[in-house]
């Protein structure tokens, strides 16, 4: 760990020196920094400002101030009842001692849990530009089938961070060149040729509050987080969303989808596929391929394609209301419940390939 | 004395060092003062393969006492594990091999520089990856402990060929690393010409021995101070490189070094399970009696040293086959060098085994624990747990047809699986002193790893002394009391106990005329029974998504034959704990290997799963508890290996009854599942 310098912010308009970085909860910097990843000058810690607080919004919705705690926003009765997606994706993150200290914002900006940018003697276009991808034909089972380039196929490893893409919530930045507020949909950059820059902040760009609009159709939602043991372990595939049926057609719906590319990905094919078609499963299984025909699976990632598909189908069918005709039947039945998803446009090209050799 | 009052052995006697533990006054070895402390950090090697020209550090570094590395490294004894021969030679035999110690006044400042080194490195080509047809795959001698490569009885393939029922199956174990939660940790200091080594170890005896061979004392020159181990699951059985680098880094300096691994480094320099390839053949008649097996294992070891994971070992004991033919092959690649992971041989042996005959189960259509008992005709505690295992599981209740329960979205399934582990007892050393006041202490160097080791030694000797448990301290932990053997090979309580029962009879006979009695059983450990063994049976219920492919545990269960159990609360948590290790096994654990990087990338605990809390739903075990008396004076045998033996297998069987998917690239995982047809 390289030797470094701490203050505490003061005031929004403290500024950031050049080697300066904020640190929040400190639960994903420090580590970087022990690893030799993160080798700031400064440290200037946010997690004492006035950004503590949960706050409704004059025209509806909330505000969710940066330094309010994982733990704290979980909890929160309004944001049980009113986003509950947003509490669930919480709660199936990390551990309860990491959500004590883990922050809005630093959950946000938390980077990615690819193994080769964590280990500071691997090459990685991320750590290190320049210095090549052995993920791609190396370790990648967890790693991005949508969104990722040559360069970099890391995933963005928050499960907050999908629910708020499925909510429309709305990222509240204050810096240098004054305030803006950036959608969390358009707050991350695809890796293209410059993978080492996560988001579209700039240099001592602090985030101050999430919004979260006024949204009825986030009263009926949720978050499932398919992962490789029961608890505090990154999801392998997750899916936020939020549905509104009436008379058996899909009125709204909210879709965003987890651990499958370098953001959380908001399903827009998908809902556009679902407004005003049937609650049904097989609509369901559709949407999720109409959003899932752009994926780019590798040697060991294309189990991906069949979990999220699964997942979508059944998070939506939960989310019909039981009075609903498309509820009916046992959410083992139709075309969620085949192991392989061997059906649907999702499941072609190297899906199949790999299927073989992993089982015999 | 002649009435026993109560007897402490067979008591659930509560851990004697519980509330120093949770109260965080029980010291560990990195955390005993010193005066002037230094801390070493190692730099691992970047390269799997290749030669170290050069070590620079910049000169501005702050607070750095030394950067040792083999161009100025003191030169040391050699050592019979090339692993300890630390910063001797340019030649770099694997990634993470220490290069070099940076010593610092600071944790953080030692750390730091050890970042900045830079590193002249002529690197070359590497090879790390296991494959059955690797073309250097050759028979070794010997595999783990000391016993023949090889074995055959009657002639397997003619028994194969005649057979009416065959099955001929290939299961796959990942490298597996230990980590147990506290790292090795060695603080190191010279008092004149002694060295005094605060290190995290299962075996002081033996640390001090191969220690002080290093660097040319006796045995008696070096003091081994182990009070406290936080877990240790074979990985430290034997001197790790921590030992020998603090002791260099103490000599150099003239101060006391501290170097404790952060746990990247546990995934090389300790050692791991090495990962097995086995081919398991298994003929029989239609009756479902056993008429040939052939178990052929494949592994790798390290360019340094050959150490053969003996998978297929296992299956010489376990049922009486006529026709059995058993064999290991190596290969030699640029890894670390594999070492003991709990029950080496038997954990990945049971799993090639037990999974094969529950395929040859269902292709008999014969019950599995039917299939078992009829081939265990001398084995009849093996039997009981069996009998009594699926009594206690509800196993009767069980459609022998996979695929046939479903709840929502959740496939169920049970499976079973069977356990073993040889008994034995090690010689070891034990000394008891009257202290008056009907007081006595009890001596020997052994190690409690958190199992209880210390709780039982005070409970035996009670018994033999005849007074109340409290009336009994134990000293062990310590290098210089009476030699002990290795906590390792679940025989422990029988090799500690053993030496403790013998000085508590000596003491008595002296009645009264000595004060002190020191028993060593080094000649009645050479005249024990051969071939024994602790038995088990395991059940698991599984349930597997038809929605994402996980697959959790809902029930495990674990029935055993430990002959005389010597506490039950402290057994239990041994069987329990061996249980969820097979749950691991089966479900969540595998280091990752990058063949071009040459090395496991998921080098830590947030990316190196093992079962939480939440993954162990249900889990229970049970034991017969019937004492073998002609094995030890205590009757028992040991137990901390056989949880983990066969339970992976039961998982695993429990999954294919559910899904109708045999699983048989450990670990079993969602991919897998969604991934595959029935
Ligand atoms: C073992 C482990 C398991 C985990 N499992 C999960 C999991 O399952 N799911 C999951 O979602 N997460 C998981 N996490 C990650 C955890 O959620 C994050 O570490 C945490 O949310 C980060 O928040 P923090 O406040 O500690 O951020 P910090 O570590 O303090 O900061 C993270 C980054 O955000 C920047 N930053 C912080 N606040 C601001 C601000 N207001 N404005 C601008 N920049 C800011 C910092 O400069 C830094 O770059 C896990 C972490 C660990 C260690």
């Amino acid at each position: 760990m390289k030797t470094f310098d701490y203050r505490t912010a003061t005031g929004l308009a403290d500024g950031l020196e050049p080697g300066a970085v904020f640190l929040a909860g400190g639960t994903n910097l420090v580590d970087l920094m022990k690893l030799g990843i993160a080798t700031p000058d400064v440290l200037v810690d946010v997690s004492r400002l006035p950004l503590r607080e949960i706050t409704d919004l004059p025209r509806g919705g909330m505000r969710i101030g940066s330094a309010v705690r994982n733990s704290d926003l979980a909890a929160d009765h309004r944001v049980r009842t009113a986003y509950p997606v947003l509490s669930q994706a919480l709660l199936a993150g990390a551990s309860g001692q990491l959500r004590n200290m883990a922050t809005t914002g630093g959950n946000l900006l938390q980077r990615t849990r690819c193994r080769y940018f964590m280990d500071a003697t691997m090459p990685c276009n991320k750590h290190l530009p320049g210095s090549g991808c052995p993920a791609r034909d190396g370790d990648h089972r967890n790693l991005a089938i949508l969104g990722g380039s040559e360069a970099c196929i890391a995933t963005h490893p928050s499960d907050m961070a999908v629910a708020l893409a499925a909510l429309d919530a709305v990222v509240q930045v204050d810096g240098p060149t004054g305030q803006r507020s950036i959608p969390v949909t358009d707050l991350y950059r695809l890796p293209g040729d410059t993978p080492e820059r996560d988001t579209v902040l700039e240099h001592g760009e602090l985030i101050t509050a999430v919004d979260l609009p006024e949204l009825p159709v986030a009263a009926r939602s949720t978050y499932r987080k398919a992962r490789d043991r029961a608890s505090y372990a990154f999801a392998v595939g997750s899916v936020a969303a939020a549905l509104d049926v009436e008379d058996g057609l899909v009125r709204e719906v909210r879709l965003a989808f987890g651990a499958v590319a370098p953001k959380p990905w908001r399903a827009f094919a998908a809902e556009e596929a679902l407004r005003g078609r049937p609650a049904t499963r097989e609509r369901f299984a559709a949407a999720a391929d109409a959003e899932l025909r752009h994926a780019t699976p590798l040697r060991d990632n294309a189990y991906k394609i069949a979990l999220i598909r699964n997942l979508t189908v059944s998070v939506l069918a939960s989310l019909v209301p039981s009075t609903e005709p498309a509820a009916q039947g046992p959410a083992a039945q139709g075309p969620a419940a085949q192991g392989p998803a061997a059906q649907g446009p999702a499941t072609q090209g190297p899906a199949e390939s790999a299927t073989e050799e992993e089982t015999r | 004395m002649t009435s026993m009052v109560t007897r402490a052995v067979g008591a659930p006697v509560a851990r004697l060092e519980g509330p120093a533990k949770v109260s965080g006054a029980a010291r560990y070895a990195a955390e005993y003062p010193q005066d002037h402390l230094a801390y070493g950090w190692i730099v691992p090697s970047p390269v799997a393969r290749g030669r170290l020209d050069a070590v620079l550090i910049d000169p501005a570094e702050e607070d750095v006492l030394a950067v040792l590395w083999y161009g100025n490294a003191p030169e040391l004894a050699k050592s019979d594990d090339p692993e300890l021969a630390v910063l001797q030679s340019d030649e770099i035999r694997y990634r993470g091999q220490p290069l070099a110690l940076v010593i610092a006044t600071s944790l953080e400042a030692a750390r730091r520089a050890a970042q900045a080194v830079q590193l002249e490195i002529a690197e070359e080509d590497h090879d790390v990856e296991l494959r059955a047809d690797h073309p250097d795959r050759y028979t070794p001698e010997t595999v783990v402990p000391d016993v023949p490569a090889e074995s055959s009885t009657g002639d397997v393939e003619a028994a194969l060929t005649s057979a009416p029922v065959t099955i001929d199956v290939t299961y796959e174990t990942p490298p597996l690393h230990n980590s147990p939660m506290e790292p090795h940790a060695t603080i190191a200091r010279w008092d004149d010409q002694d060295l005094i080594l605060y290190d995290s170890n299962q075996h002081p005896s033996g640390i001090a021995d191969t220690v002080g061979a290093i660097f040319g004392l006796p045995a008696g020159r070096v003091h081994v101070v182990t009070e406290h181990v936080g877990g240790g699951f074979g990985s430290k059985g034997t001197a790790r490189p921590n030992a020998v680098l603090a002791a260099l880094g103490a000599r150099v300096t003239g101060r006391p070094v501290e170097v404790v691994l952060p746990r990247q480094a546990m995934f090389s320099i300790v050692g791991h399970r090495a990962p097995t390839l086995q081919r398991i053949r298994v003929g029989a008649t239609e009756d479902g009696i056993l008429t040939a097996i052939d178990h052929q294992t494949c592994t790798q070891s390290s360019r340094l040293l050959e150490f053969v994971e003996s998978a297929s070992v296992v299956t010489r004991d376990v049922y009486p086959v006529p026709n059995l033919r058993t064999g290991h092959s190596v290969v030699r690649l640029d890894v670390p060098t594999p070492r003991w992971m709990r029950a080496p041989g038997e954990a990945p042996g049971m799993v090639g085994l037990e999974c094969a005959l529950d395929e040859l189960a269902v292709e008999l259509g014969l019950d599995p624990v039917e299939l078992r008992i009829r081939n265990s005709p001398a084995n009849p505690r093996y039997v009981e747990c069996l009998r009594s295992g699926a009594a206690r599981f509800g196993w009767s209740e069980r459609d022998p047809r996979p695929g046939q329960r479903l709840e929502g979205e959740w496939r169920l399934g049970t499976g079973m699986a069977g356990a073993t582990y040889p008994a034995s007892a090690m010689p070891s050393t034990a000394r008891v002193r009257a202290l008056g006041a009907g007081e006595y202490e009890v001596a020997i160097a052994a190690a409690d790893l958190g199992t209880g080791a210390r709780t039982i030694l005070a409970q035996i000797a009670a018994d033999e002394l005849g007074v109340p448990i409290d009336k009994v301290h134990i000293r062990i932990g310590d290098s210089t009391l009476p030699q002990a053997s290795v906590a390792g090979g679940s025989s422990g309580s029988a090799s500690w106990g053993w030496a403790v029962t013998g000085a508590c009879r000596e003491l008595r006979a002296a009645d009264g005329s000595s004060d002190e009695a020191t028993f060593d059983t080094t000649e009645l450990v050479q005249q024990q029974k051969e071939n024994r063994h602790a038995s088990g049976a395991h059940f698991a219920e599984v349930r597997v998504s038809t929605v994402t492919g996980e697959i959790r545990v809902s029930r495990l269960f674990g029935m055993y034959d430990g002959g005389r159990i010597l506490n039950p609360r402290t057994a239990r948590s041994q069987f329990l704990g061996g249980m969820i290790m097979g749950m691991g096994m089966a479900l969540h654990e595998e280091s990752v290997l990058d063949p071009a990087q040459g090395t496991w990338v998921n080098h830590d605990l947030a990316e190196y799963h093992i079962p939480t809390h939440a993954d162990v739903e249900w889990i229970d075990a049970a034991w017969l508890d019937q004492p073998e008396d002609d094995l030890n004076p205590m009757g028992s045998k040991g137990i901390g290996e056989i949880g983990i033996v066969g339970s992976p297998a039961a998982i695993l069987n429990a999954v294919w009854h559910a899904t109708g998917i045999r699983i048989r690239t450990l670990p079993a995982r969602l991919d897998k599942i969604l991934t595959a047809t029935p």
